[in-house]
């Protein structure tokens, strides 16, 4: 029998949904991540999933990134597309106890580290300390695991079920 | 030095089917050919439940992987677990809101390793040859039947831990060796490319998490691919129903990676049902602190379930001091 694994794209996805007994649709927080990427703008953090300070965001990756930075490990995850990570070692990394990543804006002083391309279902480690930038020649999305931070966006009401 | 072993009260092997038969407390449990066969004492009367042994063992083997998990692991509508982190409660009826009313419900708290001990033993000697209950319907033998050998393979995978991201040096392994499931005979296993500058060969890494995810060879049994401090990335592969009703002792997330989970939810507390959720790829949806879920995945999905294990929070959930929801708006 032919097999057929269904991913999720930008042009391609269709959102659940949930039937109610009693309750509130809102208490699932409930929101598709294609659907918050095709909504966003290029590399806008647009956090879906929330647990305390913990948190899931969603980019869209459209074209080149400004270069980010954290004082811990973030992951993330490509969902969609071929995104390349550059990486520089910074002479002055951010602080270990702030959480979530800093906007970083241009080249941070450091040796290059190198590169990784992603494509749909690849994970990354973007390592405490290291600065790091997204490219990406046609859109895609990244799933990224952090902590909130002073990127975050928070618009549930415009992205989850009502 | 001698060691203490938890001691399992079982039976001698029955002459006429051959399993063992366990006392846990208070509790009896027997099975047969068909069924596993719960008893308990209570309104002064020998209460009995009865559910198919296939999806004992199923439950059984999740609460043994998980040990115990977060939270409450219901067998079905009447007996489960519920974890207090080194002291484990086994119950029937008690969070059913029709047997709980009618009092005919009982709860008996165990040490952890009394528990597992008899737990294990039970999957020992119930299990039969040929019968995984790691595994989907379609992937293995028969659990019923009189006692046919055993499979302690199946029910002694080693479980491995991550400490921060698998294939990472002296972390947890990747899964090259292991098989593409049938169900994913389709999923790319192309790999990211790493290209380091001189210097810094093995300080970047990255892996296919759908590649790892493809050769898992069991169903409903999450691993751990990233760690953020307390946060921890869980992903899983769904195939048929989650053998337990998950009660939450904390918000849990879902994020669907692949095809489709329809769930469940019903209350924590009385099994009364909530909602019905169907999550297709891309969706994310939070359960809250006071529900308990049941998944149904008809083609083998991949979950990435997502935990927050930050000490202390099943008491802050019960106590109200965090709300059972995990956004406000």
């Amino acid at each position: 029998m032919q097999v057929h694994t269904v991913f999720g794209s930008l042009a391609d996805y269709t959102k659940g949904s949930i039937e109610l007994v009693s309750g509130e649709a809102r208490h699932y927080v409930f929101s598709n991540i294609f659907e918050v990427a095709a909504t966003s703008k290029p590399y806008e953090r647009i956090v879906v999933g929330k647990n305390m300070e913990y948190v899931q965001e969603v980019m869209r990756a459209e074209g080149v990134s400004p270069w980010f930075a954290c004082g811990h490990d973030e992951f993330a995850l490509c969902m969609d597309g071929e995104i390349t990570v550059d990486f520089i070692k910074m002479k002055d990394p951010p602080d270990a106890e702030k959480n979530g990543a800093v906007l970083l804006g241009e080249a941070p002083e450091g040796p290059r580290m190198g590169h990784v391309k992603l494509r749909r279902g690849h994970q990354v480690l973007l390592a405490a300390g290291n600065a790091y930038r997204f490219t990406a020649d046609r859109t895609g999305v990244l799933l990224q695991q952090t902590v909130l931070g002073e990127l975050s966006v928070q618009k549930w009401r415009e992205i989850c079920l009502l | 030095m001698s060691v203490a072993l938890p001691k399992v009260a079982a039976s001698e092997p029955s002459n006429r089917i051959g399993y063992r038969s366990f006392r846990l407390g208070k509790f009896e449990l027997s099975r047969d050919e068909y069924f596993v066969t719960v008893h308990w004492p209570a309104k002064g009367a020998r209460r009995s439940h009865q559910l198919p042994a296939d999806a004992f063992l199923r439950a059984c083997m999740r609460d043994v992987a998980w040990n115990f998990f977060y939270g409450w692991v219901n067998f079905d509508h009447v007996i489960g677990t519920r974890n207090h982190y080194g002291k484990v409660d086994f119950y029937a009826g008690t969070f059913n809101g029709t047997l709980k009313a009618a009092g005919v419900d009982y709860l008996e708290q165990f040490d952890s390793e009394h528990i597992m001990a008899t737990f294990k033993a039970m999957l020992r000697d119930w299990v039969n040859e040929g019968f995984d209950p790691f595994a989907a319907p379609v992937e293995t033998g028969s659990a019923f039947g009189p006692k046919q050998g055993d499979n302690l393979g199946a029910i002694e995978r080693t479980r491995i831990a991550t400490r921060r991201m698998p294939g990472l040096p002296g972390d947890s392994p990747l899964r090259d060796d292991m098989a593409i499931n049938r169900a994913f005979a389709d999923v790319p296993q192309d790999e990211p490319e790493i290209h380091a500058e001189p210097g810094f060969e093995g300080q970047l890494h990255a892996f296919s998490l759908f590649k790892y995810l493809s050769r898992s060879d069991v169903t409903w049994n999450p691993s751990v691919t990233a760690v953020c401090k307390a946060s921890l990335a869980c992903p899983t592969t769904e195939e048929y129903i989650l053998p337990v009703f998950h009660g939450n002792d904390r918000v849990e997330w879902f994020i669907q990676l692949s095809d489709e989970i329809v769930w469940d939810v019903a209350d924590k507390n009385t099994g009364a049902p909530r909602a019905r959720v169907t999550m297709k790829a891309g969706d994310v949806a939070a359960m809250p602190a006071d529900i308990r879920h049941q998944g149904y995945s008809t083609k083998r999905s991949m979950l990435y379930v997502w935990e927050n294990v930050t000490p202390g929070l099943p008491q802050r959930y019960e106590s109200g001091e965090l709300p059972p929801y995990p956004v406000e708006f």
